[in-house]
Order: structure tokens, then C-alpha cells, then sequence
């Protein structure tokens, strides 16, 4: 038996990179098979896309290609209208996974964690042995071509071609991968991908070119919703690691003027109060505070009552542009949404949105998940948004069914907030914090009672049209029967008796339910019961 | 009475005049009609039949739980007066064939069915204050009588002493204009629930020994029956003697006869005969006459509701009533007609109805 030392064991161990840890554990990041790796391509490129976009405030035209090279070997082209990309950071963006302006800031954003684009190009290198190609510019009339890979070991870009080509003034950036794939049109497909984005972003306008054809998806409206701020992050929602973190990273001298200055809504006299309940000299440097020391104000912090963040901070579509995007994809019969109040869980702000679309195009019943503008296909039955969808009593609004309403329905579901609680990396699903449950639900039965009061409105009026026809029904035997007891031509009382249904038409509606009509009700129910030959 | 004097083919033709008025003024047309139901009847102490009320209901076009019926009123009517003027005589179901067509562009018939037709036609009645049979209108014959008695209708005499096993069929319309009377000598009539009982007695020739006449409506008699029954009463003052099951359907075909019913309630002057009695069987009868317990039926759940409802009836106040409805509660059972010949076939007619008779054992 060989028995090895501590040091042998040693050697064996050694820091596996990012990008080597996610080639063995692909799925995590949403390539779990083919059909949903060109999905998640996509995906990755059109939120970067949007994020960039918005962020420039200039209305979005992407184009999206997918063409097939070969049997389930695809060429995928993502084209942008953004700001660009400088020249410098495009070899780390594409080429070095976790990195990324997103993560260190904290602001309502698609992409958070700087994985999702490298990602892509890990994946068509792994799957195709080929370059991600990257054509940007700024708008100088220089467009900067790269060809790039990613040294799986170190995590770094390796740049195989990288030129200046001199062309018209644009801007933007245009990625192409060529990866494995397949391509589907099904219910988590590319194109009901598209579609949903073209729902909740209906201010872009998105050309598709599948390999069944072209798609366009036409802009909506052409204004953006309100620029989403940066705001600091909250005490309640930072765990002891990053707390850590950010006491190394801060210039702040003091730990008083670190907790009031690092974060949102903690004043001089809570910093003290937090300070004082963990035992410490609110004049002691950040650095010098012991593990001992992070905890106890860890635990000071739940003690104390905070302030909410502020809520102005995020993003709404609001209620015009969910009607709007609801309403040019899918052409419903009737449409209404509704954004609650931002709230805060956990310490981060966050926003339910609902709306729903009703009959028209919309046959069959469905809903639409979104986070931050992005629509979630996979994972759907743990996310918070089914769960709040089954909770709720669909028949009290007038709708069939009992977890999922049994009627034409879309129900659309978007939650924004600077950190949304996804169940996993591949973020498909929203966790199930009790407060969100409980705000989708309000924002759910708010839209549904005033669905409701549409459909009761109909049924009436297609009451009030049954009742017309009842009356024109029977005034041709009538006037028959009538013709035989007066000797008046039949034609002539049928015709009477339709002006006077006319004539008499506003009146009728007011006069439902009369004494008349009950004693007539009753006379009806007995007068058969009893025998007579 | 004498509101039927008026001719009916001039009240349909003032009914449709006025409703013609009021469409031509673009007014929404209506028919008055009596209320028949429950709550517009009363018992008429004085006479003890049952009479209809004075309430009303306007049966209206423009109102869509009316139209199909208005539609269905004047179409009955329009009908009847057509029969009138070609003066023959159809019966209600024809009336219902003649009627039932499909509504120009629907997929609806004027009638579904003649449970349509039927009641539409006793409002119809009710409104003109007419019978049904002056509007030249038929019904299925139900019924048979026999006994010393000669029948006039039409162009035949019928001597009902002579109609072999089955009886004189008493037909639908037995209005004075229709059928009269002769050479009547029995003393009473007995008016037997069940037809095979009826044929018991008609084979015992019971009429014969007993002198009397023996009638049955097979169940509940129908107008005709009931109409036969007013008429021997008040025309040849014979009284009246009732013979049903000892049970809550038996007791309730009594007071029909006797006092009209709630349906027909604007017609009780004419097929009441309030002077009728109560022969049997009753539960008490048990008793008193030694029938074995094990011929008596169990009361079920629904004779149970259906004899404490009756308790209430102001027809069942009478204290005899009261005190048998009572019996037959307490001792939990009740007692079909045929449940006599456990004592013998011939018992009904030999001991039990003569008995009762000479004794006068009747319930008011």
C-alpha cells in the first residue's frame, strides 16, 4: 500500500480556473442540450444587446440570424445598434468569464454576473473548435475585428485575429458564433424567445432570420423606460463574506463612516447604535476589524431597525408599455396591466408588474415569466410567479379552472429589482421569498378584477343583444296569430311590432326583474304539475 | 255562471283588437291573465269549493321571459277562434300538431311539446272565462260509468244498465248541449278510484242490487269525469260517495272531486260537487273491519310530508279528517283497495260498501 504525504497530496491540489470549472459543468449555465444551448446563445447576446442599448438611451434594432452549416452545427449572428465596445475591453468581455461592470454595481441590469457572453464563446470553441468573431465600433468609422478563444486553464482571451477595418460610421457590435445546436420551434424555443422580448421590450425592434424564415418583430413605442439608478447596497442584504470584502475595499477611514458611507440609508446616529451594539469604537479603521468583530456587527445589524432602501432606484416597464407589448404581439381582444409599488426583500428594492391579455388572437391559456425584461422558459414550476399563479382562485373572477384559469388568457409577470433571486446560475426560475409570493398575487387579483369587470360587461351586453333577438324571434308568429284574430295583414303587425322593440329598446333595458315577470315565473313552475285530462 | 254567457269568439276578437291597438302605437302589448297557482286561490267557505283569486298578471311582449309564451297565447287563441267559425271540434292534441311548426329562421318550433300547448290553452280559459270544450276543444276520453241511467248524446240513447263489462266511456265534453240525462233511478253514485275495482263491482252487477250508478276516473278523473259527477249531483240530487285507497294520493282525488282543484280553480262552480262523501277506505278501517295487518303498507318518508301538509289544508280541517289523517300517521301504514279481498273476493261488495252505506260511516 503506498501511503502519501501530506506533501505529495499537496502537489495533487491545485486552483482549478472559472472557465475550466464551467467546461465540466456546462449545464449550469444553461447548455444542458442542443436545443437550449442556442437558445441560451441567444439569449446571452440580445440581453447584452438591450442592456447596452438602454444604457446609451438609443432605441434597439437587433438583428438575429441562425443558419445551419451543417447537421445540428449552427452560425449565430447577433447585431446591436449600442454604443459599442472599446477597444481595449473587448478581448476580457468575450474572452475571461466573471468579467464584467455588472456584478460590482447595483443597478437593475439583464446580465449581473459577467458569465453569460464569455460563456457563449466557451461553448462554441468546446463545440466547434472555432473563434468567436466580434465586429464593434463606436461610431469613429473604425470597426475593430476580433477573432477570439478562451484559454480554458488561465481563464484569459487569446486573441487569434485582431484588425482595424476602415468602413461607414456605425455603431454597435455584431457577434458570430458558430457552435453546436438544434434548431426547434416549440414552446422554449428561440422564437417564442424573441417573441417574449418583444413583449416586455416592445420600444425594440427585433429582426430574426431563421432558418425558416424571417420574423420581424416591429418596435411598439418609441420611448424607453425611465433609466434604472445605482444605488448602494443594503445592510440586510449583505451576508458576512461580502461584508468582509468591502471593509477591505473601502476608503473610508472609520468603520462609522464606512457603514454610512458604503451604504444606502444608514445615517451617523444607526452607524453608532450598530457599532456600540457589536462593541467596537465607531472611530476604529475598517482593516483593523477582527473576523470576531465582522460577526458581532453582523448580528448587531438584524438587531437594529433599518430604513428600506429607496425604491426609485429601479426600472419599470409601467403599465403603457406592458399594454403595448401585450397587445402588438398578440393581438387580444382586451388588454390591461399593472405595476405595484416597488418594495424591498431582503433588503434589495424590488417591482411586481402583472398584466393580462384576454380573447382576440389569445386561444389558449398561458403565462410569461420576466426578470428585469427577460423572459424565463425553463424551470417554471419552481418559480415564484407559477406558484403565485396557482394560488390564486381563478373562478372568482370569472375565469374556469382552479390553478391555471381555463379560459384565453395570457398572463404576463415581470418582477424587476437591482438583484433578482434566482434559483440557480442558469436563471431560469424566481426564488419564493413570501413577500414577492405575496406581491405577485396582489398585482395578479388587481388584474383580474378588472378582467372581470370587462367580462361581465360583455356578458351583459350579449344579454342585451340575446334579448333583441328574442323579441325579433317571435314577432313573425305573432303577427300571424294576430292576423287571424283582427283580420290585419300579418306583413303590416310584423313590421309594427319591430319599430316598436325599436321605439321602446331603452326603456326595456331599464325594466328588468318587474313584478310581472315574477308572478309569470312562478305560474309557469306549478301550472303542470297537477294532472287534468 | 253567467260570465260564461259571453261569446268567446267575441272576446278572442276584442283580446286581439286591443293588443293590435296598443302594437300600432307602439305600446308594449300585454294579456291579463288570472294567476292559477297557489297563491291566488282561496276556499270559498260558503260553497266549499275552491275558488281562483283576483290577481292578475299582464303577460307582455317586450319582457323576455313573456314573449315565447305571448307568441304561444295568441297562437292557441287564433286557433280556437278558426275552430269556432268552421264550427268543429279538434281535440288539444291536434290543436298541438296544428300549432307546432319551426320558427322562420331559428331552429326553434312554436311548441316543443304539448306540455306547452295544454296549460297555455287553460290560461286562455281562465282569461275568457269560458270552457274549454265551448272553444270546440277535446280531450282524451277517461272514465267509465254504469248503471240505471239512459245517456242522450247526440243522436244516440244509451242505456248504461246494458254496456256489458266495460261501461259507458264518459267522453270529454259533457255540457247539457252535449249529453242529458233520462230514466235515472239509482239512489246515489259511487265513484270508485280504481278501474279494477270498478270492474269488481260492475260484474257483481253491484249497481243492480244496490241501485245505484258506479263510475270511475281511473286515478285522478279527468274534466270530463269530474264535470259527469257535478252534473248527477246537481241535476238529478243524487248523492255522492267516494271510494279510494286509504293513502294520501287517495284522499287527495277525494278533494278534487269534491272541491276543484288549485290548476282548474276558475272552474270548481262547474266540476266541484262539494256535497261529495268519503266512503273509504280509511285506516281506521283496519280495525273495524278485521283486516289482517300483513295486507297494510308501511308508510314511506314522502307519505309522511305529504300527510302532515295535509293536516293543514283548510279542506282536511273538518275533525274527522284530522283525526283519520292522524290515525294513519300513528299507526304508520296505509291501505290500497284491493287489500279488501284478503277477507274475501266478493267482501267489498257483499259486507264492506253496504255497511258503510246503510250506517251512513262517511268522512265529510
Amino acid at each position: 500500500m503506498v501511503v502519501k504525504t501530506a506533501h505529495e497530496m499537496a502537489k495533487e491540489h491545485r486552483a482549478i480556473s472559472i472557465s475550466e470549472f464551467f467546461e465540466k459543468n456546462r449545464h449550469l449555465l444553461g447548455y444542458d442540450n442542443k436545443i437550449k444551448a442556442l437558445l441560451t446563445i441567444i439569449k446571452e447576446a440580445v440581453d447584452n444587446a438591450l442592456d447596452a442599448t438602454e444604457e446609451a438611451r438609443v432605441l434597439p434594432d437587433i438583428y438575429v440570424k441562425i443558419e445551419e452549416l451543417e447537421k445540428e452545427k449552427y452560425k449565430i449572428v447577433i447585431r446591436d445598434n449600442g454604443p459599442g465596445i472599446v477597444k481595449k475591453q473587448v478581448a476580457n468581455i468575450f474572452g475571461k468569464l466573471l468579467y464584467g461592470s455588472k456584478f460590482h454595481k447595483l443597478r437593475q441590469s439583464r446580465g449581473q454576473q459577467g458569465i453569460g457572453i464569455s460563456g457563449c464563446v466557451l461553448y462554441s470553441q468546446l463545440t466547434s473548435g472555432q473563434p468567436t468573431q466580434i465586429l464593434t465600433s463606436t461610431g469613429d468609422g473604425k470597426t475593430h475585428k476580433y477573432r477570439i478563444k478562451i484559454d480554458v486553464k488561465h481563464n484569459e482571451p487569446m486573441i487569434e485575429e485582431s484588425q482595424v477595418i476602415k468602413t461607414d460610421k456605425w455603431h454597435g457590435v455584431q457577434v458570430t458564433f458558430v457552435a453546436e445546436g438544434l434548431y426547434r420551434e416549440h414552446k422554449q424555443s428561440v422564437i417564442e424567445y424573441l417573441k417574449q422580448v418583444a413583449i416586455s421590450n416592445p420600444y425594440a425592434n427585433i429582426v430574426f432570420d431563421s432558418p425558416t424564415g424571417k420574423v420581424e418583430f416591429s418596435r411598439g413605442v418609441q420611448v424607453l423606460p425611465k433609466e434604472p439608478d445605482e444605488i448602494k447596497p443594503h445592510l440586510y442584504g449583505v451576508e458576512i463574506g461580502i461584508l468582509t470584502r468591502m471593509l477591505h475595499d473601502t476608503k473610508a477611514r472609520t468603520i462609522q463612516t464606512f457603514l454610512t458611507s458604503e451604504f444606502s440609508r444608514i445615517g451617523s446616529l444607526t452607524a453608532k447604535k450598530i457599532c456600540e451594539d457589536a462593541k467596537i469604537d465607531p472611530r476604529t479603521s475598517p482593516r483593523k476589524l477582527t473576523e470576531e468583530d465582522v460577526k458581532n456587527i453582523s448580528y448587531a445589524v438584524k438587531e437594529t431597525k433599518l430604513t428600506k432602501p429607496p425604491t426609485d432606484c429601479l426600472s419599470p416597464l409601467g403599465n403603457e408599455l406592458i399594454k403595448n407589448g401585450l397587445k402588438k404581439e398578440l393581438n387580444p381582444e382586451w388588454v390591461d396591466a399593472i405595476s405595484r409599488p416597488p418594495t424591498v426583500y431582503r433588503g434589495w428594492p424590488f417591482q411586481i408588474e402583472v398584466g393580462i391579455a384576454y380573447g382576440g388572437s389569445v386561444a389558449e391559456p398561458s403565462f410569461m415569466r420576466f426578470a428585469n425584461k427577460v423572459p424565463l422558459l425553463y424551470q417554471a414550476g419552481d418559480c415564484a410567479i407559477t406558484k403565485s399563479i396557482t394560488k390564486i382562485d381563478w373562478r372568482r373572477y370569472g375565469l374556469q379552472g382552479s390553478k391555471f384559469p381555463e379560459a384565453p388568457v395570457v398572463i404576463f409577470v415581470h418582477l424587476c429589482s437591482v438583484w433578482v433571486p434566482f434559483t440557480s446560475e442558469s436563471k431560469e426560475s424566481i426564488a419564493s421569498y413570501p413577500v414577492i409570493i405575496k406581491e405577485i398575487k396582489l398585482g395578479l387579483q388587481d388584474c383580474a378584477r378588472k378582467l372581470s369587470l370587462y367580462l361581465s360587461g360583455v356578458r351583459k351586453a350579449q344579454m342585451i343583444a340575446e334579448k333583441k333577438r328574442i323579441f325579433e324571434r317571435y314577432a313573425g308568429e305573432t303577427a300571424v296569430a294576430l292576423e287571424e284574430l283582427t283580420g290585419s295583414p300579418s306583413k303590416q303587425i310584423e313590421e309594427n311590432i319591430l319599430k316598436m322593440v325599436e321605439k321602446r329598446w331603452g326603456e326595456i333595458n331599464g325594466e328588468e326583474d318587474t313584478e310581472e315577470q315574477r308572478g309569470e315565473g312562478q305560474d309557469r313552475s306549478q301550472a303542470n304539475t297537477e294532472h287534468n285530462g | 255562471m253567467e260570465r260564461a254567457k259571453t261569446d268567446p269568439k267575441q272576446t278572442l276578437n276584442i283580446m286581439g283588437n286591443s293588443i293590435l291597438k296598443d302594437i300600432n302605437s307602439m305600446k308594449n302589448p300585454g294579456i291579463v291573465l288570472p294567476i292559477r297557482t297557489l297563491s291566488n286561490v282561496f276556499f270559498d267557505e260558503k260553497h266549499r269549493i275552491i275558488r281562483l283569486g283576483d290577481k292578475i298578471s299582464r303577460r307582455t311582449y317586450l319582457n323576455v321571459a313573456h314573449t315565447r309564451k305571448f307568441m304561444q297565447t295568441l297562437l292557441v287563441a287564433a286557433e280556437c277562434k278558426k275552430i269556432m267559425q268552421q264550427n268543429v271540434s279538434t281535440s288539444i292534441r291536434d290543436m298541438y300538431y296544428i300549432l307546432k311548426r319551426t320558427i322562420k329562421n331559428t331552429n326553434e318550433n312554436t311548441f316543443e311539446d304539448q306540455n306547452e300547448s295544454d296549460p297555455v290553452l287553460e290560461d286562455l280559459e281562465a282569461a275568457l272565462n269560458t270552457l274549454r270544450e265551448k272553444l270546440h276543444l277535446k280531450a282524451d276520453r277517461k272514465g267509465y260509468i254504469a248503471g240505471p241511467i239512459k245517456i242522450v248524446d247526440g243522436e244516440d240513447t244509451i242505456d248504461c244498465t246494458r254496456m256489458g263489462s266495460s261501461g259507458w266511456a264518459i267522453p270529454s265534453n259533457v255540457e247539457p248541449e252535449v249529453i242529458q240525462f233520462r230514466d235515472c233511478t239509482a239512489d246515489y253514485v259511487l265513484v270508485i278510484e280504481k278501474d279494477a275495482v270498478w270492474q269488481r263491482l260492475n260484474e257483481d252487477k253491484f249497481w243492480k242490487k244496490h241501485n245505484c250508478l258506479i263510475l270511475t276516473g281511473k286515478g285522478q278523473p279527468a274534466r270530463g269525469c269530474r264535470r259527469m259527477i257535478n252534473r248527477l249531483h246537481n241535476e238529478l240530487k243524487l248523492p255522492v260517495y267516494v271510494l279510494t285507497d286509504a293513502d294520501a294520493w287517495g284522499y287527495y282525488i277525494y278533494s278534487v272531486i269534491k272541491q276543484g282543484s288549485i290548476n282548474l280553480s276558475f272552474l270548481s262552480d262547474r266540476l266541484g260537487t262539494p256535497d261529495a262523501k268519503f266512503i273509504g277506505l280509511t285506516t281506521q278501517d283496519v280495525q273495524q273491519f278485521n283486516i289482517p295487518k300483513n295486507v297494510t303498507i308501511k308508510l314511506n318518508e314522502g307519505d309522511k310530508k305529504r300527510a302532515n301538509e295535509m293536516l293543514n289544508y283548510v279542506w282536511f280541517k273538518p275533525k274527522e279528517w284530522q283525526h283519520e289523517i292522524k290515525h294513519m300517521l300513528q299507526a304508520g301504514h296505509k291501505l290500497e283497495l284491493e287489500a279488501l279481498s284478503s277477507k274475501g273476493i266478493r267482501f267489498i261488495s257483499e259486507k264492506y260498501l253496504p255497511q258503510k252505506i246503510q250506517n251512513k260511516e262517511f268522512l265529510p
